[in-house]
């Protein structure tokens, strides 16, 4: 079969197909991403409903949320339960590696489909089931899980003490079957990536963001089987009477934090190295520049991953490890901010020297870097086994992951989102709504976890739902910071309207896009916007250099495509 | 419908199936790896448990795994066999694997029953929470490679598919290993 020339599916070929086989069945990955894209957004909604939720309860305790109600300690717990869960798994993870993935993969390795397309299809299916499993615990008897989205037993194995006995063993299930979905999706972004690259596509040609996704594939495969096998057992312990994590019965509670953090840390680059790499496709365009030492970036996001299973004991400084473990988990954790920090570095060397302009995407991916910066700068206080005892379970821990998962989740999905609008629906954004939009978000982000720094410093404790109770914890000036960040925690949704606003107005009414809006030189920008059936309808472009030369000295455009022939 | 144009690359110079196989693989084995490297720590710390094991029948688990051993031999002839072009030889072996895969189920469950009515249960003590909960997971993917092979075969009787025979095989095996470090584990430290 490999000696037949490739030739494109003819037009004619592209059948109108039906609702339910177009939008629930479909095998093609353009689909299938903007299944998990819009997945994504809505289970963003729902947990950013949440979010508003508890902090309008912390600022103003014991008042009626508009569009709540009165908060109950139980539906406080289910709501940050919720809220961790649904952005780390139903956010950050569908976004940053299904939609992305799924819609560049093929296209920048000049392939028109994945390299397993039912796997594919079963894997968004799987996800839509987990999310619609979680959605239901809500509704069971006892409301949504309150065990936290880390889980830990005996909260989070004992019913009398989480007090959602029917929505832990769903919470767990509906994990599972979200992990199970990435497994199957890794496959297939490894495998493309491996196999279906087109004529002339060298490991070395190929764009930044799919090494990315491919390196952070991997590294959820390697780190998420423990948990599973963790989760296995919390759910005996919830269901069967097994006492895996019951000291009372010869288990140990610290053996689920180990299991859950192997994988948990590692998530947190899982989620980066995909932001990291939009940010990478962004700034090379709007720099006008090569990107400084391709090679270096890609060892770099390993190295990252390797080391990035060597620090989840940080996470169990007070958990009672022996201190020369956590001597150990310290050291790692201060080594894996040097790749990091190298890589932003990097960026910053591509920025030196380029022309450099200001459209929506490279205002998101500059602010990405800066913002980033704060939360990794403010993880080695968290990092030093000194410090941490102190700041453990206060607000600044939650400041700092916020600043990294922000950036992360939020700031590069709408780099990614915006940069990617043309070629996903084939019509412009509106760029002055986007940058309203853009300001009004990151500038309300910092004045939401500025604040929750300085109560963290203060002591103010993460995990209490009404302060009040606690008259003797109550220091003066503690529930103005309190309420100044709920405040801009409000602002910040409003803006979001905005964004909305623009995402489905541009989509249907939007000025068309043209082939490569951007002068882009990576494979995406050389079909059609959107690309029809099959990606390339006039046969699969060769490549013939790396994706990053812009300005290059010996052409008179400031863009040269990968598959131009010299 | 059409299939891409793209699934006949090649361009790492491995089969997608295989590729996708040692994925399946690779992530599996950190999940078995998890479970037993949790059951060693507890058990390096617990010599007590010994007591617990002694229970365990270990000819049974003996007698289970040189049945898998052989199933996996039938595997590898039936993977020569298809390489040969034999599909309904390659058929036979493999059927004959999956009838290895039901002696070593059918074991198991007189194992499982004959404890549990002796009062050995998943909550009799961490060393069954352990032996019930790695078996059972043992359990399901040979089931599952059972229902896989079978496909396979049906096909490969019909000359269909003949590079999925040694996917299913390289499963197989897999499964087999598993095993491999949990008879032992399980059965012969006491």
């Amino acid at each position: 079969m490999s000696t037949t020339a490739e030739t494109a599916i003819p037009v004619e070929h592209v059948h109108q197909e039906g609702f339910v086989r177009k939008y629930l069945w479909s095998t093609d990955h353009k689909m299938i991403a903007k299944q998990y894209l819009m997945t994504g957004l809505v289970m963003a909604i729902l947990g950013g409903y949440a979010a508003y939720v508890f902090r309008m309860q912390v600022a103003y305790p014991g008042t009626k949320v508009p569009g709540w109600g009165l908060v109950t300690a139980t539906d406080y717990n289910a709501l940050v339960t919720n809220h961790g869960s649904i952005m780390i798994f139903w956010v950050a993870m569908p976004l940053l590696m299904a939609a992305f993935g799924n819609f560049l993969i093929p296209l920048m390795v000049g392939a028109d489909d994945m390299a397993f397309p039912k796997l594919n299809r079963l894997s968004f299916q799987i996800f839509l089931v987990s999310a619609l499993v979680l959605v239901a615990s809500w509704f069971v008897q006892g409301g949504g899980y309150g065990g936290s989205w880390t889980s830990y037993p005996p909260l989070s194995a004992k019913a009398e003490y989480n007090l959602t006995p029917l929505a832990a063993p769903l919470w767990l299930i509906a994990v599972a079957l979200e992990i199970v979905a990435f497994l199957l999706g890794g496959i297939n972004f490894v495998v493309t990536a491996m196999n279906n690259r087109t004529k002339g596509m060298g490991l070395l040609d190929i764009p930044i963001i799919v090494w990315m996704i491919v390196v952070a594939s991997v590294l959820f495969m390697a780190s998420v089987g423990p948990l599973v096998a963790g989760a296995v057992m919390l759910l005996f312990d919830q269901l069967l009477g097994t006492g895996f994590y019951d000291p009372a019965k010869g288990g140990d509670p610290v053996l689920w934090q180990h299991l859950f953090w192997f994988f948990g840390h590692p998530e947190v680059y899982i989620v980066l190295l995909p932001a990291m790499g939009i940010v990478a496709e962004v700034i090379t365009v709007f720099a006008r520049k090569k990107l400084f030492a391709y090679k270096t970036v890609i060892y770099t996001a390993a190295g990252v991953g390797v080391l990035s299973l060597f620090v989840w004991a940080h996470h169990q400084f007070v958990a009672g490890i022996d201190p020369r473990m956590a001597n150990i988990f310290s050291i790692t954790t201060m080594l894996i901010s040097i790749p990091v920090a190298e890589m932003l570095f990097v960026y910053i060397a591509t920025l030196y020297g380029g022309s450099i302009t200001f459209p929506v995407p490279m205002l998101w991916a500059l602010s990405f870097m800066a913002e980033f910066l704060l939360g990794g700068v403010t993880g080695i206080y968290l990092g030093a086994v000194g410090t941490d005892v102190y700041f453990h379970d206060t607000f600044f821990v939650l400041a700092h992951f916020h600043y990294t998962f922000f950036p992360i989740a939020i700031i590069a999905v709408f780099a990614g989102i915006t940069y990617w609008f043309p070629k996903m629906f084939g019509r412009m954004m509106n760029e002055t709504f986007g940058k309203v939009h853009f300001w009004g978000t990151v500038i309300s982000f910092n004045f939401i976890f500025i604040p929750l720094f300085m109560l963290g410093v203060r002591g103010d404790h993460r995990r209490i739902y009404d302060y009040t109770r606690f008259p003797d914890q109550m220091q003066p000036g503690m529930q103005g910071l309190r309420e100044f960040a709920t405040i801009a925690m409000l602002v910040l949704l409003a803006f979001q309207f905005i964004f909305v606003a623009n995402f489905f107005y541009s989509m249907f009414k939007g000025p068309k896009a043209a082939k490569n809006p951007w002068k882009a030189n990576t494979l995406e920008w050389d079909t059609a916007s959107p690309p029809p059936h099959g990606n390339f309808p006039e046969g699969f472009p060769a490549v013939y250099r790396g994706p990053y030369e812009y300005s290059s000295p010996n052409r008179s455009d400031d863009y040269w495509p990968q598959s131009a022939p010299s | 419908m059409e299939q891409p144009l793209s699934l006949t690359r090649n361009t790492a110079g491995l089969p997608t199936g295989r590729l996708g196989v040692w994925w399946l693989i690779a992530s599996e084995v950190v999940i078995f790896g998890g479970l037993i490297v949790s059951y060693l720590m507890f058990r390096v710390a617990h010599q007590e448990w010994a007591d617990q094991s002694a229970h365990t029948n270990t000819w049974a688990g003996a007698f289970n795994t040189l049945v898998l051993l052989t199933s996996s031999l039938s595997a590898v002839l039936a993977h020569q066999a298809a390489q040969a072009g034999n599909g309904k030889k390659a058929a036979r072996f493999l059927r004959f694997t999956v009838l290895g895969g039901s002696v070593f189920l059918v074991v198991k469950a007189i194992e499982w029953t004959t404890e549990i009515n002796a009062g050995l249960t998943i909550s009799s003590g961490m060393f069954w929470s352990f032996y019930y909960t790695a078996t059972g997971l043992h359990g399901l993917h040979v089931l599952a490679g059972m229902v896989v092979m079978l496909f396979v075969a049906a096909d490969a009787a019909k000359n269909k598919n003949l590079h999925r025979v040694e996917n299913a095989g390289i499963y197989w095996h897999f499964v087999d290993l598993v095993w491999i470090f949990l008879f032992p584990l399980l059965y012969i430290a006491k």
